[in-house]
């Protein structure tokens, strides 16, 4: 028996290192990109300018960093960004939530309309919208202003958020919430302290949701928010890049720059990943 | 889709046969549907309706200071289709699509398949790589990548000498063609790690002892991938394969920037650059709003099958 398994066995780990080895190469390949922007933040210009790539940050500095937070552009579009973000995450937990909480705890006419409206919208391409937008916010006033941009970015993400946070309160199960009624709490009190507690991280994904939406949003940034005073930091990164069409760029200060935008965004990332994907393509994964 | 999008919930039809309701406050729900409601019916309902409204008007320059707009019924849509522009923008994005789409899903898939080949160790590198470049902000990336395209020291033309191509100096973003294929790379890094990941959650969910089956009763790599594999996760690729063409058609940021970065913008426009530039840079909003609808309407028609697999998955 072990003379049959034998060499079919160890073809098979032969073959297991070589597919390793090319995993790691693909794994190379893929995070490059991103390697290079980190390592690139650190070197000086003139070591970027010379006709050989400098592929390791020896002998680097943190002043890239440095002139970046010195940026009077880049603080202003950094204080800009929070605060449209941070609008934009409270309103679309709160809204989401109530959403959420209609549809997989009650049914209602026009229940099923509602979904299949937020499934729909959830797909319209913000490049087939922003020309409405944009004038609809010239109309009211509302361009250049951290709110108008907050409840067009609030719309965007609410669809999602809602169809997210649905799994997250469906699982609570309704038993426990009745439990604490017979046990003699008013239905709203079982509510906050039953229900509320679990859905904690469904509600802490959605906001991560809602953060990296705000947070890295271009298009309609750069439709609404037409002066330099109001720009949110992709545009004011933005600048760099088209002004590297007519000059010679300090690379190292774009690559600092970028640096500072992408890392919260990797961190937060990386937390709420695992959500984001179930959300998305959930049912075809369970079969 | 206006009309799905606005409809108040009690003019709506088929009542839910499902579950029990639960015991009647019978206005709660109305009341917690209706942020959102009004929400998405302000920012995005009114909008789309605008934009119906003003496809059929001629709101140009003229209207932009105040004169009122032009009643022309369908005069810009019947612009639209004799615009030999129009048409090579509507092909080329579609290409575009098609060619990102298809090419995220068969690497995408040949990842997956991979990190179900290697060692543990080998499979969470790769998945820490794909997770890295999935992470990045859009505008992040496009500022390494136009450095690394750059024609003056990117690092492109510089692996391109050390190959043997003679590359120094030249700038890809100034040939239409190039152009192209750049971005094409460049929304391809971006959207495989998503194909990837997705897939390879697929893949764990098939039986061992299936695949194992299959081995001893003969079936070689190949066939096992044929006949075992591929119809288990079929689902999954379709509807990735349906996420990337939606999302690929709407491509709009790396193309902004990369026409930002010295590109020639009027041969390589999809379709969203096209309306940008119709309605910021010609001002004619009319016309941009019918190109709008004839995306909002595309994009409709691919999304209409999956959004249907999730409301069965609903109910």
């Amino acid at each position: 028996m072990s003379r049959i398994l034998g060499p079919a066995r160890s073809r098979r780990s032969t073959r297991r290192s070589v597919l390793t080895v090319v995993a790691v190469l693909v794994a190379l390949v893929w995070a490059f990109p991103v390697y290079w922007m980190l390592n690139s933040a650190f070197l000086d210009k003139v070591t970027l300018q010379s006709s050989t790539p400098t592929f390791l940050p020896f002998g680097g500095s943190l002043d890239n960093f440095a002139t970046v937070f010195g940026d009077a552009g880049f603080v202003r579009a950094l204080g800009i960004s929070l605060a449209v973000t941070l609008v934009t995450v409270a309103a679309a937990i709160v809204i989401a939530f109530l959403g959420a909480l209609a549809i997989s705890r009650f049914r209602f006419r026009g229940r099923r309309s509602f979904i299949l409206a937020l499934l729909l919208i959830q797909m319209l391409p913000a490049e087939g919208l922003f020309i409405a937008q944009y004038k609809m916010m010239s109309s009211v006033g509302l361009l250049n202003n951290v709110l108008g941009l907050a409840l067009l970015y609030t719309a965007a993400v609410v669809p999602f958020t809602v169809w997210m946070l649905r799994g997250f309160v469906a699982g609570v199960p309704v038993e426990l919430e009745e439990a604490a009624m017979v046990d003699g709490l008013s239905r709203t009190k079982a509510f906050l302290r039953i229900t509320f507690p679990l859905l904690a991280p469904g509600l802490v994904a959605s906001g991560v949701y809602a953060f990296l939406q705000a947070w890295n949003e271009f298009t309609v940034a750069l439709v609404v928010m037409t002066e330099e005073q109001s720009r949110t930091l992709p545009l004011w990164l933005r600048g760099f890049v088209q002004a590297s069409a007519t000059r010679e760029t300090d690379w190292g200060q774009v690559m600092a720059a970028s640096t500072v935008v992408a890392v919260p965004v990797i961190v937060f990332f990386l937390v709420v990943q695992g959500r984001m994907s179930n959300g998305l393509v959930g049912g075809a994964v369970k079969g | 889709m206006t009309s799905t999008a606005t409809a108040p919930p009690e003019t709506a039809p088929a009542p839910e046969p499902t579950p029990p309701a639960r015991p009647a406050r019978r206005h709660t729900p109305a009341w917690l549907v209706l942020p959102s409601l009004v929400l998405l019916v302000a920012a995005l309902g009114y909008p789309v309706g605008w934009q119906v409204v003003t496809s059929f008007q001629h709101f140009g320059m003229m209207q932009q200071f105040g004169q009122p707009p032009e009643w022309v019924g369908l005069s810009n849509y019947a612009t639209l289709v004799t615009d030999p522009e129009l048409w090579v923008i509507v092909g080329r994005s579609i290409a575009f699509c098609i060619v990102c789409a298809l090419s995220t899903v068969a690497i995408g898939l040949g990842l997956a398949l991979l990190m179900g080949a290697v060692t543990r160790a080998g499979r969470l590198v790769l998945q820490v790589a794909l997770l890295l470049a999935w992470a990045m902000p859009v505008v992040a990336s496009m500022t390494v990548w136009t450095w690394i395209v750059n024609w003056r020291n990117g690092l492109l033309n510089w692996a391109l000498e050390r190959v043997g191509v003679d590359a120094q100096g030249h700038n890809w973003l100034v040939e239409p063609l190039s152009f192209l294929v750049v971005a094409a790379v460049i929304v391809v890094w971006m959207s495989v790690p998503f194909v990837a990941l997705s897939i390879y959650a697929g893949l764990t969910q098939l039986s061992p002892e299936v695949l194992e089956a299959a081995e001893i009763d003969g079936a070689g790599g190949w066939k096992r991938l044929r006949h075992i594999i591929l119809p288990l996760v079929a689902p999954v690729i379709s509807i990735v394969l349906l996420l990337q063409l939606i999302w690929d058609l709407r491509v709009f940021t790396q193309i902004k920037l990369l026409q930002d970065a010295g590109g020639v913008a009027n041969e390589t426009h999809l379709l969203g650059t096209f309306i940008y530039q119709l309605g910021t840079g010609a001002g004619d909003f009319g016309m941009a709003s019918a190109v709008s609808i004839v995306m909002l309407l595309l994009t409709v028609a691919i999304s209409w099958y999956y959004v249907r697999s999730l409301m069965k998955e609903e109910s």
